[in-house]
């Protein structure tokens, strides 16, 4: 069966199937972040280090990977948006960034929080905490230029361009901890070598990382419902599901 | 050539440009990124003379030495070259002889590294207790097999 995804291109039947998929999303997120908490809090066990205090890897690093992995999505939709003009295309660049936000705001957090009492600080400029914050600021810039700028086409532009520039940041974000000396640890998981966790401990951290892809995937998708919306308003098929009484 | 296709394509290429941009700008800016310098750099005069800097590397196997109050002395060592340094104030939990490392000082007239702040460095790897205490034993029972 031959499915034509162009048809998913146009905001009207995206805003369907949309819909469609996001309980899917919710509740398998919800039911891997059970299991990846039970895991992480019960079952793994204490790190000969670091003691109990390890266990925020369970939040810090899903986080942490998930404000990197969100930032390439939105800069690849924002940059098709702007070279196909394609008006779905940049309402997705829209609506992650909240989410990616998020996800930055909450690394930095639990890293703050984990810092303290491990290295005796809560803050250093060292490459990778100062290349995190970046981030975040690169994520409130997309946002605020969004917001600032009226003419929704114009503003898909001008945040397409921040978003574009932004992405460089993102190799250095993740190469950080090898290219200069830092504070923060080098890599424990990394596509070219074993991981240096324990089994359990690996295990609990995928299964919120899968968590992490599953909720943003669902807040992401009813978040560009509300865009699409919002932004086809005056159309006839928006006006239909009004007058069905549906909205 | 599409006119969309031509605009992917200048896009590519911005995003390139800006990125081989920012490749010579961090290349040039190489020293000012290094959070810490390790022993033999101080050693080989690199480290700021007279300035605030930090020195990183692992505290050396028995050298910490407690002195009167919350005075500690101890070596910083990258296996090749070790700094003496001291400290007054609260260690992190984590400071433990042959683990990481990061202090923040002077170094003074003796060569002494005097630190007004120490933070632990802790590495990548994530075990429980006993396997750590079996991969101890596994070292040690290598060594001896290597002496003898």
């Amino acid at each position: 069966m031959a499915i034509n995804w162009y048809k998913y291109a146009s905001p009207a039947s995206f805003y369907s199937l949309a819909g469609k998929m996001i309980p899917f999303f919710a509740v398998v997120a919800f039911g891997l972040l059970v299991v990846g908490l039970y895991i992480g809090f019960f079952v793994a066990p204490t790190d000969f280090q670091q003691g109990e205090a390890y266990r925020i890897i369970f939040i810090h690093v899903p986080a942490a990977w998930m404000s990197m992995f969100l930032y390439v999505v939105m800069a690849f939709w924002a940059g098709i948006g702007l070279a196909f003009n394609t008006r779905l295309s940049s309402m997705m660049a829209t609506a992650i960034a909240p989410t990616g936000a998020l996800f930055t705001f909450l690394a930095l957090w639990t890293g703050s929080l984990w810092g303290k009492p491990m290295w005796g600080t809560w803050w250093v400029w060292d490459a990778r905490l100062t290349s995190e914050l970046i981030l975040l600021f690169l994520y409130i810039g997309f946002m605020s230029l969004q917001a600032a700028i009226d003419d929704s086409r114009r503003a898909d532009k001008a945040g397409a361009i921040i978003a574009l520039v932004g992405v460089i940041n993102i190799p250095i974000i993740y190469f950080s901890v090898q290219w200069w000396n830092t504070l923060h640890q080098g890599a424990s998981v990394s596509v070219t070598q074993a991981p240096t966790m324990a089994s359990t401990m690996l295990t609990g951290m995928m299964v919120m990382v899968f968590a992490s892809w599953m909720y943003s995937i669902a807040v992401i998708l009813k978040r560009v419902r509300v865009i699409i919306l919002e932004r086809e308003s005056h159309t006839a098929w928006v006006a239909e599901l009004r007058q069905k009484g549906v909205l | 050539m599409k006119p969309r296709h031509k605009k992917l394509a200048v896009i590519t290429a911005g995003v390139t440009a800006l990125g081989f941009a920012a490749v010579l700008v961090l290349n040039a800016f190489q020293s000012n990124l290094v959070f810490f310098f390790s022993p033999t750099q101080v050693t080989a005069n690199e480290a700021p003379i007279g300035k605030s800097f930090r020195i990183g590397g692992l505290v050396e196997e028995g050298s910490v030495n407690r002195e009167e109050g919350t005075t500690v002395k101890f070596a910083v060592t990258d296996t090749s070259e070790a700094i003496q340094v001291v400290y007054t104030g609260i260690l992190p939990d984590l400071f433990r002889e042959g683990k990481g490392v990061v202090a923040q000082g002077k170094l003074n007239e003796n060569g002494i590294f005097v630190a007004d702040e120490v933070l632990a460095k802790h590495d990548e790897n994530y075990m429980p207790p006993e396997a750590a205490l079996a991969l101890e034993e596994a070292a040690k029972a290598q060594k001896a097999s290597l002496t003898q």
